[in-house]
């Protein structure tokens, strides 16, 4: 159970950081922005039809999201079955707080998916200023001009980095690659790295169009 | 000192309990926090109200009976055992809230005292290594290296007192567990049996009623004996390892 | 004559007891009866006698041994290994222990090491050594063939530790580390840094899980034993009390083994658990089997002084302390109340350096006991007073951690030192610790025979529970080694012995004999929570332990073992009118289960006061003020008491039975120990 959570946990961190640095191209513009949309689309295209890698991938990151929100889930209620009666005096310590957070940034993560997918891949919302058409870039910058939008996306990133940093140490206990101290630190090291990254990474783009650092033309 | 105890009774196992307010007066720092509880077992005695049960034996520290949850923290302030709780490590005026251990795999019996039996049922499934009386090598036949050996060691100073069952958010017994496949897969010889250990432990322990680690690290910070988390790490990887070898 | 413990809480009007003299009663307190001539070691030379009895001893066949079941009372280093073995064997075991787990036995306590006659340090080691210091260190009072067995069997229980996965501390080439231990010359003990207990009793805790597993052995935990089911002259069962449901059981069987442990809790403040009890032995005792060297105790030299009223047991800190601390007082008395840091090198006694200079600070427990007890009552005892006197001697590491850097001290006695800070409060690479000797270990138990089997047939007795092969002294280490030699080699080979004549007649339970066992219990639980009176079980036990640490600790007379007889009588009148235990018998109930031990102990109490006047002898620990040397040193009388004194129950209303068992020195020349 715990290894399919730090399994599908690992794919997540993968696609997050390729989903990161395609953002990040934002910042060179609408165009190279459209074109990595576009080279999505196209990687291994004499292989498969135009979009067939998005489309196998994006059928293993659904496969993966089901396996990690139900062993989640399992682990949660097993967790709650293990202890029917709770505690009167509430523990302070650090731990409880970082652990409900895994779960509670978890589910965060997951209501902002849905929102995520709705406006940028499924429905295309656009409830920004300017017209977007068919370019992702520019619907991106068009919504990220409204500050709710952003702020939802700074939440939701907090969320993510908090997430990260405890799964991917997590994922490496888990997976029984931390037994010496020395590995122990590097894998903490890791996963503050990469989730200072990736919530870092992801928060520019937003915030740059908001403060008018990034314009659509 | 003066303190105020807040103190979980029930009167046995499917019995209701409730949290007891209970004054004490003139608490001296020497004093151990169980012989605490003594003063305030032989007042209510005194008064025809029956002493509170709790667990203790060795009172040193080593036997793992005792064990309470004090205010939120399990074996107390200190990086301790109950019994080793000084009540130098409280002040004056403190309000003190004493509980059991809480996990549904430590049923509890009366007042603070609970049935940790499971424990023993985790070592029967396989936290052990088979060598029947009289047929031992010669000690010095199979050298150790010593970080092997230290390694062991340190995971074998757990005295399974459930600490870190009772701290841990999800009641997972992972950290006693890890603490036993590391103490015998360091050694030449826990190797024959370690994938099948490995195995059959996690599964008892499953069934047990413990829950899941979720890797939130308040076990090792709990426990008296300094168990360090990496030998979750380590039951993780001996459980992987066994599992893609098809035990 | 006083001590830690001040006699002030002690009721100066206890009833003068009735002693009238019945013809054949010597001090009016017992009668001498026949003396033990066989103990049924084999003859012979003695390093053949072990190997002569294992073939002696009969066999049973296999495909008997399911048939055949065996009771073995108690988890520790003794009844766990012998319950582990004999189910190994196939034997069908049933194992009990007051604990919630059989891993929590007492023996997990032991710090210090395990002595082995291996030799791999390849300095002089060997089985006759280990025998022949054994047979010294304990003052002449053991038996040569069980000492031999003992140092004979020593190396294997190493080899089957280790095969267990017992991790004894390593050198960097991977092999077994072993260190000097108090009072030899040899390094042959093995050890587990601080652990040494732990880590054995958890090798013999897992293989006996093992065994629970497999289905051999029936574990009983939360079970106290409170009587010996008797039929027909031979120990056939057991009554204990589900401590958590309260009911009382009956367990019928083959044979019974007691493996109970010791019983220094007589004292109240001990280095034992609190737990720990003579009930189990002392039921048996009272059915008939005998009790030896009853006051044989051993006071162990360093632990952590007394600290106050409400103190519930004293801490031993390993006494390997000893091979790099240095004990002393101020020279002066005036010096006591300073800050030890501020008194300088030519006004401290290191007394026991000066005294003994060969062996000084690793003479024997006995030794160093006595010496702080000496220093302290001449007024240069430091820390708190305690009553009248400081009670306490400086244990320095001052000289180590110039010699060996703080870190060399941390890794060898780390552990202890915490522990010492920890209870103390304060820190012990800065201020020298205090140390006070306490009560430790009890070399006195159920008499056995060479097949440590008790007077009682069917009923055998291991570990500390018999009156041990450590005479009247034990040597540091020695402890751990026979309780494994009994429990996984010495008792498995010889119980075949007599089980080769079962099975026996089934038992019913309502056999007369076990109705009437299972009822005295019931009738005993019910009188006890019926009393009902104003005292607290614990009141009676402190004032017992005081009377018995004042009276007949590490110094003892004529007179005051006289006056501690009268005031233990009518303590325990009270106890049987005024005890208050509360709560019922159908639940936990903690204040019952502590009751019942102490009234056995307030019988003991007086057997061990009796034991202790009729030896008119220093020897081992026991320092008889009417028996020393012109300069203090203990003075033995071999002439009159080379011999184990096995007392037998008189009844309620008699008088205990003195039974002699002569000690024959073929191998070992006796001589007046000497350290000097
Ligand atoms: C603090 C300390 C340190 C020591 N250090 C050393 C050392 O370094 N080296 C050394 O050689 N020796 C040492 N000793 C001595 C040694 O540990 C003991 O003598 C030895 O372990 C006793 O083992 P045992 O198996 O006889 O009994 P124990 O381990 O005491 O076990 C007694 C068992 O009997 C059970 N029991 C008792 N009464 C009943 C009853 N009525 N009903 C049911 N069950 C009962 C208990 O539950 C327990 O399982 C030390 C002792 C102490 C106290
Ligand atoms: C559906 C929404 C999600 C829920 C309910 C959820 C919940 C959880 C929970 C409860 C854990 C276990 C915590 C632990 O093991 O300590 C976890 C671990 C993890 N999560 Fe999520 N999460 C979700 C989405 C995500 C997303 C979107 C990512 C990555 C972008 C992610 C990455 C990880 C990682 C790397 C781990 C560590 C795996 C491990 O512990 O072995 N999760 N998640
Ligand atoms: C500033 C932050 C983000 C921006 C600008 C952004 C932008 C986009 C855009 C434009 C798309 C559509 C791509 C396409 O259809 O070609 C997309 C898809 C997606 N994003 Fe994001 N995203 C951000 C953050 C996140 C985060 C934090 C996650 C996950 C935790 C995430 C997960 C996804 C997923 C799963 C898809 C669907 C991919 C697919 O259609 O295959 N995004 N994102
Ligand atoms: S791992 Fe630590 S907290 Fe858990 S049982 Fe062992 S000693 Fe206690
Ligand atoms: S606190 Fe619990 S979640 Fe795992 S790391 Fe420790 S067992
Ligand atoms: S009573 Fe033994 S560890 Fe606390």
């Amino acid at each position: 159970m715990k290894l399919l959570m730090a399994l599908s946990g690992a794919l997540f961190v993968f696609y997050v950081l390729v989903h990161m640095y395609g953002n990040l191209k934002i910042f060179g513009g609408v165009e190279a922005f459209d074109e990595y949309a576009l080279h999505l689309r196209t990687i291994l295209m004499p292989i498969l039809p135009f979009g067939g890698f998005l489309w196998i991938f994006r059928a293993l990151l659904v496969v993966a999201l089901a396996a990690h929100a139900y062993s989640a889930f399992y682990l949660w209620s097993r967790a709650r079955g293990a202890r029917t009666t709770r505690y009167v005096a509430k523990q302070a310590a650090q731990a409880t707080i970082r652990s409900r957070m895994m779960r509670w940034g978890g589910v965060a993560l997951l209501l902002f998916l849905v929102w995520h997918l709705l406006q940028f891949t499924i429905l295309k919302i656009n409830v920004g200023p300017d017209a977007a058409g068919d370019s992702a870039g520019k619907l991106v910058i068009s919504s990220f001009q409204v500050w709710w939008v952003v702020l939802i996306y700074v939440l939701a990133l907090a969320a993510l980095g908090m997430h990260l940093w405890h799964g991917v140490w997590s994922a490496s206990q888990t997976l029984g690659w931390t037994n010496s101290a020395k590995s122990r630190r590097t894998a903490k090291a890791t996963a503050t790295v990469i989730a200072l990254v990736t919530a870092v990474g992801f928060a520019l783009p937003p915030l740059a169009i908001l403060f008018g650092i990034v314009k659509g033309n | 000192m003066n303190l105020t105890l807040k103190i979980w009774r029930q009167a046995g196992p499917k019995a209701k309990g409730e949290m007891v307010t209970y004054p004490v007066t003139d608490i001296s720092e020497d004093m151990s926090f169980l012989e605490m509880l003594d003063v305030l077992n032989e007042q209510l005695n005194a008064r025809g109200e029956e002493p509170i049960a709790f667990d203790s034996d060795c009172r040193e520290g080593i036997c793992g009976m005792c064990g309470l949850m004090i205010s939120g923290k399990a074996h107390g302030p200190e990086v301790t055992t109950t019994c080793q709780l000084h009540m130098r490590s409280f002040s004056d005026g403190d309000e003190i809230t004493i509980e059991p251990w809480r996990a549904d795999a430590f049923p509890v019996i009366k007042d603070l005292v609970v049935d940790r039996s499971s424990f023993d049922r985790i070592i029967q499934a396989g936290g052990f290594i088979s060598a029947n009386t009289g047929s031992a090598p010669e000690a010095h036949s199979v050298p150790v290296p010593k970080p092997k050996a230290d390694r062991s060691f340190m995971a074998a100073a757990c005295i399974g007192c459930g600490a870190c069952v009772a701290a841990c958010p999800n009641a997972s017994g992972m950290l006693f567990m890890g603490a036993k496949i590391t103490h015998l897969g360091e050694l030449p010889q826990g190797q024959p049996e370690r994938d099948a250990r490995v195995v059959s432990m996690v599964s008892q322990h499953d069934h047990e009623g413990f829950g899941g680690c979720t890797n939130v690290g308040a076990c090792s910070a709990a426990c008296p004996k300094e168990i360090p988390l990496d030998v979750i790490n380590q039951l993780n990887k001996d459980l992987r390892g066994a599992l893609m070898r098809g035990e | 004559m006083t001590d830690t413990q001040t006699a002030s809480t002690v009721a100066p009007e206890a009833p003068a007891p009735t002693r009238e003299a019945a013809p054949g009663v010597v001090h009016g307190l017992y009668t001498e009866g026949e003396p033990i001539v066989d103990t049924k070691a084999p003859k012979g030379p003695i390093e053949a006698r072990w190997n002569k009895r294992k073939f002696d001893a009969a066999l049973v066949n296999p495909a008997n041994r399911r048939k055949l079941t065996v009771i073995i009372v108690g988890t520790g280093l003794a009844g766990g290994a012998a319950a582990a073995t004999l189910g190994e064997a196939g034997y069908n075991v049933k194992s009990f222990c007051y604990q919630d787990s059989p891993r929590r036995a007492h023996s997990i306590a032991a710090q210090g090491g395990i002595n082995a006659a291996k030799n791999y340090k390849e300095d002089g080691d060997s089985t006759f050594r280990l025998f022949y210091d054994t047979v010294k260190g304990g003052d002449y009072r053991s038996r040569e063939s069980n000492v031999y067995r003992l140092a004979e069997v020593s190396a294997n229980i190493i080899d089957q530790c280790v095969a267990q996965g017992v991790p004894f501390a390593r050198e960097y080439g991977g092999l077994l580390d072993n260190r000097s231990f108090g009072g030899v010359q040899v390094s042959r003990t093995f050890y587990a840094r601080g652990q040494t207990g732990q880590q054995l009793l958890i090798g013999a805790y897992q293989a006996l899980e093992r065994q629970v597993a497999a289905g051999t052995v029936e574990m009983f935990s939360r079970h106290e034993m409170l009587e010996v089911v008797v039929v027909d002259g031979k120990a056939r069962g057991i009554i204990a009390r589900d401590l958590v449901t309260g009911e009382i059981e009956t367990h019928l069987a083959d044979a019974v083994v007691l493996a109970s442990g010791g019983y220094g809790n007589v004292f109240f403040l001990s280095t034992n658990a609190m737990g720990s009890n003579v009930t189990a032995t002392w039921r048996a005792h009272r059915k008939g089997a005998h009790f030896a060297n009853p006051c044989y105790t051993q006071i162990h030299p360093t632990c952590i002084p007394v600290a106050g009223e409400h103190q519930s047991k004293l801490t031993l800190m390993s006494e390997s302390l000893r091979n790099d601390g240095r004990i002393w007082v101020p020279k002066n008395a005036a010096d006591c109340e300073k800050d030890p840091r501020e008194i300088p090198e030519e006004d401290r006694d290191y007394y026991l350096e000066r005294i003994y200079p060969s062996f000084g600070n690793l003479v024997p427990r006995d030794i160093a006991s006595r010496q702080a007890k000496n220093v302290c009552d001449e007024g240069r005892g430091v820390g708190p007073k305690v009553g009248d006197f400081r009670r306490g001697v400086y244990l320095d590491f001052t000289d180590a951690l110039k010699r060996m850097s703080a870190e060399a001290v941390a890794e060898k006695y780390g552990n202890l030192l915490d522990m010492y800070q920890r209870i103390t409060g304060e820190n012990p690479y800065e201020v020298p610790m205090r140390i006070y000797p306490a009560v430790h270990y009890t070399m006195g138990g159920l008499w056995v025979d060479y097949d440590l089997q008790s007077s009682i047939p069917g009923l055998f007795v291991a570990g500390e529970a018999n009156f041990s092969d450590h005479g009247a002294n034990r040597l540091g280490a020695s402890a751990l080694m026979q309780g494994l030699a009994d429990g996984y080699f010495v008792l498995p080979n010889t119980i075949r012995d007599y089980l080769a004549k079962g099975p026996f007649p089934k038992l019913e339970e309502s056999n007369e004999a076990v109705v009437e066992a299972r009822a005295s219990v019931d009738a005993r639980v019910q009188k006890l929570l019926s009393i009902n009176g104003d005292r607290s079980v614990d009141s009676f036990h402190k004032e017992l332990g005081n009377i018995m640490w004042e009276y007949c600790g590490m110094e003892r007379s004529e007179e005051g073992l006289l006056k501690a007889i009268d005031l233990i009588r009518g303590l325990r009148d009270e106890f049987w009118r005024n005890v208050k235990v509360l709560g019922s018998a159908d639940t936990l109930n903690q204040s019952l289960e502590k009751a019942g031990r102490v009234a056995d102990f307030l019988e003991l109490g007086e057997l061990m006061c009796i034991d202790a006047l009729h030896r008119r002898e220093s020897c081992g620990g026991h320092f008889r003020a009417e028996s020393q040397t012109e300069d203090g040193e203990a003075l033995r009388h071999d002439d009159e008491y080379a011999y184990v004194a096995a007392w037998e129950w008189g009844g309620q209303d008699g008088t205990p039975v003195l039974h002699k068992e002569d000690l024959v020195y073929e191998f070992v020349e006796m001589k007046q120990r000497s350290y000097k």
